[in-house]
């Protein structure tokens, strides 16, 4: 090597100018990459608004805030994850035959992995920690989570995370092998190319972020519950999400192994999953699944919280079942860990191993089928009000239920031989995540939105956007089961034209474009929303008639957001106490200790995508200073002992007055 | 209930809350029996596997029971798992960790034996002289 | 929404008031002494979810430690005396541990600098009998590259090497902690914490020195 190309591999690694993109509709990508965070900062810019972004956001440590901040990325990535259906979908229609569509084979696998990576990981994911975030505090009567500061680290890395995946759009290329990235494909034999290892890291710190959060709320749940509030008492919401954070904490740590193992074998030469030298690459199927199952749980128990929360509500009566709603959570948080060979029955395991795990998926859907039924007989005479966020539960019952009975027919392992790996299957889990975890973080968000901001949404452009999601994604999914069954596999960019295949593939399509129009509609929606925010202001604190906690703040929620320690001695404690009229009884105001913001957690995550970033390049010196500053930060923060500041009584109780009187609630 | 009572009632209960933490504080006494404990049982387990001569099942079946052993010893005298107050959430984490952990390694195992068994892979004598004949060491 | 206050005015506020307090001494006691529980049972959680994270690890050791791939098996490579010497050395460490949390019990700096340090020393010499013995290795041609058997043992002991790495890097802050600040109610509390993260590598070594090390001497 010559001096100048070792200096380059030193200093740059894998890095040159070769890393930029090939193609136009790449080129496009990149420039958005580039373009809209440039245009966010000419807007602070001109605003003068960077002082307010870096005291109220980036330093802040107060979960609501955190919260909204996990929902603004998510939906970002939405959008994102949207642009590359939109490709996928234009692709499918038109390459039947001699048509070659308009991406290249590569290029089309790099988009089908990243929109399964970003909907999972950075919308799904996002979407339910914001929801976390913002209403387990409050449900349980909490000023703020266990450990306010490890809670602003997660976030941090979970945004880490989305730029090392955006970066790739900018700087070399993406995994081009799936979603989960199998071996020996995303081995570096096959596989040379940085797609795979901006996979690894960004699912890395994504998922480092996401374990320590769980462990948070799980402290957060079981030891700050508010006196009174007893496992019994919790609302339903804190309980779905008590058995999300559990599957979490002992499912991710798999995750973390497996892919730091695929990154061995790709960087430092082991053999864990490689095809020769020992390595057996059913054992990356067994791992990676024996994590992402219990993931599949994890997304869909807070989104059954949510459905919980909304029905009750909205059918103005207490939930029914309480008590096996309960059970059923315990239930599927166990078994969801019993479950995972059903991803590769195909792998060719005895029948005995498959017969079990066939018959223990099969039985999962008991404790599933229990909660819909719970909520049925919940609305049963309820005096209902078909507000939005009900109508999303009704088009999530009908959608999750035809997907459920999809999946319980792929149980059976001979059923399974003929649709594993086949457009029937993406459709049905497309069904349970769209249907069901989508679905009702849209529900929430309505639902939730007056009590974080202060204001109602557009409830007739919320109509008009449930509308359109439901049909477009019927029109969308439908055929794909059609074309399962005819056999058309998963990930499929080109098809011969006598196949018959492509009047569904463009149904399917034009599904997928009416999803887009409901996505503007949605903009529109918050646009409006934000426009006639003083017509739709919610001064009440409590504009569905609620149930739980949250409800007896004012709305917007101060920061610190109870302003006296609330009272529970029943289920449903906000409900019971405004039916017996009991004006709570006179409590006299109390100092209230917060954190104190802090830039350390944001330094920790751009450590660690520093580091990242220069693992996927191999520019070993920078992954060192990455890792540094990670570890000289930690330290620093562990000698801070005053972290925390009180708020007096008499503060408080400003405060408390001027809230009252802006939001005009009296008590 | 005014202030003052609230403080009074408060004050009663720190004390009772620190003596029902009591048990928080370690003591020499347990640190050294674990200590010892651990000792003779890695110990037994080296010179049986050494020098215990017997067949390589019940080895197992001992070593496993030994590291067993030692496992619940360093919980109870080094991690103090057991003197937390109900609710025992340590206690209920450690249990649900054990499924998890078991559920995991045996269903690996069992899953991943079984399809080599049924793939028909080679032994490690039948690599090791596969690999032998086709690099002519 | 301009008009409500926000968290920078509050702490403005508290700087011009200082009379603020109207809580009891024991109130914040109590408030304390949960936030202390908090964290030792949050740590806990942290630890649990480790031990998942190693059993991810054994999985894998279990599954390839037959593909040697015409490399060495285990009861070619290892030598049990010289693994009975780092077991032995980890577990007098956990005792030292124990003993450092003792004194800082009874709030007795020096016994706890003392402590901490003997732990630290055994610490780092049970690393460094690792690092010679995973050298060795190495430099005789069987590295982590050599097959899929080696692969997993390399990963497995390397990772609770990473983990004695970071508590020793711990256990020399906290070192310095106690020598510049005494022992407060944080120091114990951390102490307690690092002696759990302490006590918790002992045990996962336990089940490396089974299953690796006895396990592959005996040819399984």
């Amino acid at each position: 090597m010559s001096g100048a190309a070792y200096f380059a591999s030193f200093w740059l690694g894998k890095l040159s100018l070769k890393a930029l993109p090939p193609s136009a509709i790449q080129w496009f990508g990149a420039s958005l990459m580039i373009l809209v965070p440039l245009g966010i900062a000419l807007l602070l810019s001109v605003t003068h608004r960077w002082k307010w972004l870096y005291h109220e956001w980036l330093t802040t440590l107060d979960p609501k805030k955190i919260g909204v901040m996990y929902i603004i990325v998510a939906l970002a990535m939405l959008l994102r994850g949207g642009a590359d259906v939109a490709l996928i979908k234009t692709q499918q229609a038109l390459s039947a035959g001699s048509n070659a569509g308009i991406l290249s084979a590569s290029h089309f696998q790099q988009i089908v992995t990243a929109h399964g990576t970003i909907m999972i990981f950075f919308v799904a994911m996002g979407l339910m920690f914001g929801l976390i975030n913002l209403l387990v505090p409050l449900q349980i009567g909490a000023r703020d989570v266990a450990f306010p500061f490890l809670n602003a680290t997660s976030f941090w890395l979970f945004f880490g995370g989305m730029v090392l995946v955006n970066i790739s759009l900018i700087l070399g290329d993406f995994a081009a092998t799936g979603w989960l990235a199998y071996p020996p494909l995303s081995e570096l034999h096959f596989s040379p190319t940085v797609g795979v290892d901006y996979w690894i890291w960004s699912l890395e710190i994504a998922g480092i972020g996401s374990l320590l959060a769980a462990i948070n709320f799980l402290v957060t749940i079981l030891k700050m519950r508010v006196k009174g509030m007893n496992f019994m008492k919790m609302p339903m919401f804190v309980w779905s999400v008590l058995g999300s954070m559990l599957l979490v904490a002992f499912a991710f740590p798999i995750l973390t192994v497996t892919l730091t193992l695929l990154a061995l074998d790709r960087d430092i030469g082991t053999h864990f999953f490689t095809a020769t030298g020992g390595g057996n690459m059913m054992m990356y199927v067994n791992l990676i699944w024996a994590w992402g199952h219990p993931e599949v749980y994890i997304l869909i128990l807070p989104a059954f919280g949510v459905f919980s929360e909304v029905v009750s509500t909205f059918a103005r009566k207490r939930l029914f079942g309480y008590p096996s709603m309960v059970w059923a959570i315990a239930a599927i948080v166990l078994l969801s860990f019993i479950v995972w060979l059903h991803h590769f029955f195909t792998m060719g395991a005895g029948s005995d191993v498959n017969a079990f795990f066939g018959i223990m998926t099969m039985v999962i859907a008991v404790p599933t089928g229990v909660k819909i039924f719970n909520w049925l007989f919940t609305l049963y005479r309820g005096r209902i009000r078909m507000a939005s966020p009900l109508l999303w539960f009704i088009g999530f019952v009908v959608i999750f239920t035809i997907g459920g009975m999809a999946g319980v027919l792929m149980a059976v392992p001979p059923v399974d031989f003929q649709l594993h790996n086949s457009l029937f299957l993406v459709a049905h889990f497309h069904m349970m995540i769209v249907g069901g975890v989508v679905f009702a973080d849209f529900a929430a968000i309505t639902y939730w939105f007056p009590k974080i901001f202060g204001f109602k949404l557009n409830e007739k452009l919320g109509r008009l956007a449930f509308w359109l999601w439901l049909i477009g994604f019927l029109l969308s999914f439908v055929p794909l089961y059609i074309l399962g069954f005819m056999g058309a596999t998963r990930r499929l960019n080109h098809y011969s034209a006598s196949l018959g295949w492509q009047q569904l593939f463009i149904v399917s399509a034009v599904g997928a474009a009416i999803i887009g129009m409901a996505v503007g509609v949605q903009i529109l929606q918050f646009a409006v929303s934000i426009y006639q925010r003083k017509a739709n202001r919610d001064k009440t604190g409590d504009p569905w008639d609620g149930r739980s906690l949250e409800w007896s703040t004012p709305s917007p929620v101060p920061f610190y957001s109870f302003a006296k320690t609330p009272q529970v001695s029943t289920r449903d404690a906000f409900w019971e106490a405004k039916k017996q009229k009991q004006t709570s009884t006179p409590q006299p105001y109390e100092d209230i200790v917060l954190t104190k913001n802090s830039p350390l957690a944001l330094v920790i995550a751009g450590g660690a995508l520093i580091f990242a970033f220069a693992v996927v390049w191999h520019i070993w010196w920078l992954a060192i200073v990455g890792l540094l500053i990670v570890i000289a930060t930690i330290i620093l923060r562990s000698m801070d002992e005053h972290t925390e500041y009180i708020l007096s009584a008499s503060e408080v109780e400003r405060l408390d007055r001027a809230y009252l009187k802006a939001g005009g609630l009296s008590k | 209930m005014s202030a003052n009572d609230t403080a009074k009632a408060r004050d009663v209960s720190y004390d009772v809350l620190v003596s029902a933490h009591q048990p928080e504080n370690v003591s020499l006494r347990g640190y050294v029996i674990g200590f010892i404990a651990s000792i003779i049982l890695t110990l037994s387990a080296y010179l049986l596997t050494r020098h215990g001569g017997m067949s390589k099942g019940v080895l197992v079946v001992l070593l496993s029971g030994l590291a067993f052993s030692q496992f619940i010893v360093q919980l109870i005298y080094f991690l103090h798992i057991g003197k937390e107050f109900a609710p025992r959430l340590k206690l209920m984490m450690l249990a649900f960790m054990l499924t998890v952990v078991i559920i995991l390694v045996g269903g690996s195992l069992w899953i991943m034996n079984n399809l080599s068994h049924r793939m028909n892979m080679p032994s490690v004598q039948q690599m090791t002289n596969y690999m032998k004949s086709q690099d002519n060491l | 929404m301009s008009e409500l206050p926000n968290a920078a005015d509050a702490v403005e506020v508290l700087t011009r008031h200082k009379n603020y307090s109207n809580l009891t001494r024991t109130a914040k006691l109590i408030a304390k002494h949960d936030a202390d529980t908090r964290t030792i049972f949050g740590f806990w959680v942290y630890l649990m979810t480790d031990c998942v994270l190693f059993a991810s690890l054994f999985a894998v050791f279990a599954v390839l430690h037959n593909n040697t791939y015409g490399g060495p098996t285990g009861a070619m490579l290892f030598s049990l005396p010289y693994v009975l010497a780092e077991t032995l050395i980890l577990l007098s460490s956990s005792f030292t541990c124990g003993l450092a949390v003792l004194s800082a019990q009874q709030r007795h700096k020096k016994r706890v600098l003392l402590w901490l340090g003997v732990t630290f020393l055994l610490g780092a010499s049970f690393l460094g009998l690792e690092v010679n013995e995973f050298n060795k290795f190495v430099r005789m041609g069987d590295s982590w590259r050599r097959s899929g058997f080696l692969s997993s043992y390399f990963t497995l002991v390397g990772t609770h090497g990473l983990h004695i790495t970071i508590g020793l890097l711990w256990m020399a802050v906290m070192i310095g902690f106690v020598f510049r600040r005494g022992i407060t109610d944080l120091v114990l509390k951390r102490i307690r914490m690092l002696s759990l993260f302490w006590h918790f590598l002992d045990v996962v070594w336990i089940f490396i020195f089974t299953i690796v090390y006895l396990f592959g001497a005996i040819k399984l």
